[in-house]
């Protein structure tokens, strides 16, 4: 049913392009029944969009080959899960996924937020309905899912890396947080043209940021893992344009999570505020070009298409309306205090945010360079690892510190005297660790004892806390110690669940340093069956290759016994899969996890010869399991964060019901 | 199957229409079709009631890092002053400020109720 989906298109067309201009006229003349119906006309619009969402997985699922896009995306042997994945796998199906979230997300966040933030709601709706209805237009105009032609017996398939189940969800998670950001972004942008520039913009998306944030986090650990397992280089992160792509974003919208606290504490820092999710959101639309124009090479960009000049304008009238609006309404934005001291919580986060910054800016540069520099000398010069390497420990590692000294330090102004109090025990910590670690030889690496160093600085810092708050909340509630504890975290969540996520970082950080700074690599090495080579600790034993034919592929492995220390330790297959119907090879590498030292020995079979020989990379990565056990944490501690707090939100309604703020739209 | 779509997608442009229409169709002749604003004591109102709950939040904050043991005992002295001035003055202003609810000219449908009291 193509003209199904194509008539829903074009009703989110309208009624996204009814919601923006509606919606601007009822905010400007403020006609209440108006704004109502922009309102709805918005939530109408989610709906319009599922039923295009609804055809065409329908169609992928049916196997309609009459769909271009299912025919360009999948084919008859591709399994189910990856026919459903093909909706955000091609660039039409992906545009849809981003309407589609970008509309729910804003139905949502009105209906959220309507009952204490009427006022600001009613300029809301046009800024969301502006943002899908560029994407409406790219839908109905540029890149349509629903175009049709004679169908063919079978498909083109998918790409082989992309039949993995991290890229069932790394994708979603990925726009869920690209999307998400819009909410900010939309609530930043009504505040400046209503001028409300109160607090509550930041209240109303707060959770939205962490949201997106959340998710972005997640994605991004996925795409690592699927990088790690499927691309098959022996790594988990290259630094490659469209990876950067979702951490710039990620970036800023980490110093707007900081930042933002220092404006509810202090009330300073408004201005950087509407900065920071102006740049966020610019950087996930500036994120969805580089993955979905093809204007950079990357393993990840999987189109070329002609949407690229359509993105490019609608980013340069976001930035160029965002800060037209916010030089307009500067006056209204002037902190009404200063910064006391240079030591002092709301000074660390200060700092911590022009870390951030310039990490993401520093990034960028690597990004657009390639560009620019194609543009102006017709050579595109690629910025290599080792640039991004040297940013990231320059900026990364006071990052890191300051994660441990910044909640630890008075808002306001701090003495040096208390400071060493507070830091004795968390420093004395960090000492031991690092001549501990340089006796077990660990410095061979600056930068990877710096950071383990670090790391057990923080550490400390987080269970310190945890300690003493819960030692308070018991002697002030006379209760049990997990009583004492769980009623601290329900008390804060927002701090405790902070602290959680640090932690997350704390492993992050100590295994990319352990991963990456001490990991061994073995030089490529020939093995004929029988043979057997050494790596650190491991003797890998080549026994034979294997043929097996699976659901779309004929895989073929070679089996390894693998021994460590004269211990056999089991077997591991490492081969490559050849896709018939795609007519492409895949890398299948074979991992060994050592879950008590969380470290993996890491197998590539680079070239199979017909006799048997088989040409092996193989790398023993320590603590890199460190990163995905990381990713747990990361969203426990997001989750403690997020979750819904009754006693602020009755205390936010019961403040705007003593103003009077209207709640009817 | 051409037919069936057509159908189904007239069923949605009509549906969305309505949905659209609604405010329009329930309140056909309102009394008041506009926005509430607010006006300029009503904006001061929400500044103190944000610089009273920020100075409360600040406040109870200090407290707890001070029993924690993360904030020092000359530092809690040194901090609570201001905080505490902060309170009080934010406080004492909203009690300045008249007692009755902003004006109910206006109020129309799913308005919140005005407040009685802006102390807690």
């Amino acid at each position: 049913m193509p003209e199904l989906g194509r008539a829903a298109l074009l009703v989110t067309f309208g009624l996204t392009l009814y919601a923006l201009g509606a919606g601007a006229a009822a905010a400007w003349l403020g006609r209440r029944r108006l704004a109502l119906s922009a309102r709805n006309a918005l939530v109408a619009a989610f709906f319009s969009t599922l039923v295009a969402a609804v055809v065409l997985v329908s169609a992928l699922v049916r196997h309609d080959f009459s769909f271009v896009y299912v025919a360009e995306t999948t084919s008859r042997e591709l399994p189910m899960p990856y026919t459903v994945s093909a909706f955000w796998g091609g660039q039409a199906g992906s545009l849809l996924l981003w309407l589609l979230v970008l509309t729910g997300f804003g139905a949502l966040a009105v209906r959220l937020n309507r009952r204490w933030a009427g006022d600001l709601i009613v300029w809301v709706v046009p800024v969301f309905a502006a943002v899908a209805l560029f994407f409406s237009f790219l839908l109905v105009v540029v890149a349509n899912p629903f175009e049709t032609q004679a169908a063919p017996s079978d498909g083109a398939g998918m790409n082989p890396s992309l039949q993995n189940p991290y890229m069932l969800a790394h994708p979603p998670m990925l726009y869920l947080g690209y999307v998400g950001l819009t909410v900010p972004f939309a609530f930043a942008l009504a505040a400046l043209l209503s001028g409300r520039t109160d607090e509550r913009w930041l209240i109303a998306t707060r959770r939205w940021t962490l949201l997106a944030w959340t998710a972005l986090g997640v994605g991004q650990l996925l795409g690592a893992h699927w990088a790690y397992v499927e691309v098959g280089w022996g790594g988990y992160y290259a630094w490659d344009p469209v990876e950067n792509a979702a951490l710039m974003p990620w970036l800023a919208a980490t110093a707007f999570l900081h930042s933002v606290m220092i404006q509810e504490k202090r009330g300073m820092l408004r201005i950087w505020n509407m900065i920071l999710v102006i740049l966020a959101f610019s950087l996930s639309l500036f994120g969805t070009f580089l993955t979905r124009s093809g204007v950079v090479n990357s393993i990840h960009s999987f189109t070329q298409s002609s949407i690229g000049p359509w993105f490019l304008a609608f980013i340069a009238v976001t930035v160029g309306v965002s800060l037209t609006l916010l030089f307009w309404r500067l006056p209204l934005l002037r902190s009404p205090t200063r910064l006391e001291s240079p030591i002092s919580r709301e000074a660390a986060f200060l700092y911590n945010n022009l870390l951030l910054l310039a990490l993401c800016l520093t990034i960028l540069w690597g990004v657009v360079y390639p560009l620019l520099s194609e543009a102006v000398r017709g050579e595109s010069v690629v910025l290599g690892r080792s640039y991004y390497d040297f940013f990231l420990r320059i900026f990364g590692l006071p990052l890191l510190l300051l994660m441990g000294l910044g909640p630890l330090i008075a808002w306001r102004r701090a003495s040096f005297r208390s400071l060493a109090t507070t830091f004795r025990w968390p420093t004395v910590a960090a000492l031991v660790a690092g001549v501990v670690l340089i006796l077990l030889g660990s410095g061979s690496s600056i930068p990877g004892l710096v950071t383990y160093t670090f790391a057990t600085f923080v550490a400390a810092t987080i269970v310190i806390e945890f300690a003493r708050g819960t030692r308070a909340r018991k002697a002030l509630a006379d209760t049990s110690w997990p009583g004492a504890f769980s009623s601290l975290i329900a008390r804060n969540r927002r701090r405790y669940g902070g602290y959680v996520v640090h932690a997350a970082i704390v492993l992050l950080a100590v295994g990319v340093a352990g991963s990456s700074a001490f990991q061994t690599v073995a030089p490529d090495t020939k093995l004929r069956p029988g043979q057997s080579m050494r790596v650190g600790p491991y003797t890998l034993d080549y026994r034979r290759l294997t043929q097996h034919q699976g659901a779309n592929a004929l895989e073929e492995r070679a089996q390894l016994v693998v021994n460590r220390d004269g211990h056999r330790l089991g077997t591991l297959a490492a081969g490559k899969n050849a896709y018939a119907v795609e007519q492409q090879v895949s890398n299948e590498v074979g991992i060994r996890t050592d879950w008590l030292r969380m470290e993996d020995l890491f197998v590539i079979a680079d070239q199979i010869d017909p006799n048997g020989t088989v040409y092996f990379r193989v790398f023993v990565k320590p603590l890199v399991n460190l990163i995905w056990v990381a990713g747990f944490v990361f969203v426990l501690g997001s989750v403690i964060a997020l979750w819904p707090d009754a006693r602020e939100q009755r205390r936010l309604v019961a403040r705007s019901y003593a103003v009077g703020i209207p709640a009817t739209t | 199957m051409t037919a069936l779509a057509f159908v189904l997608a007239a069923v949605l442009a009509v549906g969305c229409v309505v949905l659209v229409a609604l405010p329009f169709l329930r309140e056909p002749e309102p009394l008041s079709d506009s926005l509430g604003d607010l006006d300029a004591e009503e904006r001061r109102r929400l500044e103190l009631l944000e610089e009273r709950d920020r100075a409360l939040a600040g406040l109870k904050e200090l407290e707890f890092d001070h029993r924690t043991g993360t904030i020092s005992d000359e530092d809690y002295r040194r901090l609570v002053g201001p905080l505490r001035r902060e309170a009080a003055q934010a406080l004492q202003a909203l009690e300045r400020q008249p007692a009755e609810p902003p004006s109910s000219e206006g109020l129309v449908e799913g308005r919140p109720p005005p407040a009685r009291t802006f102390s807690r």
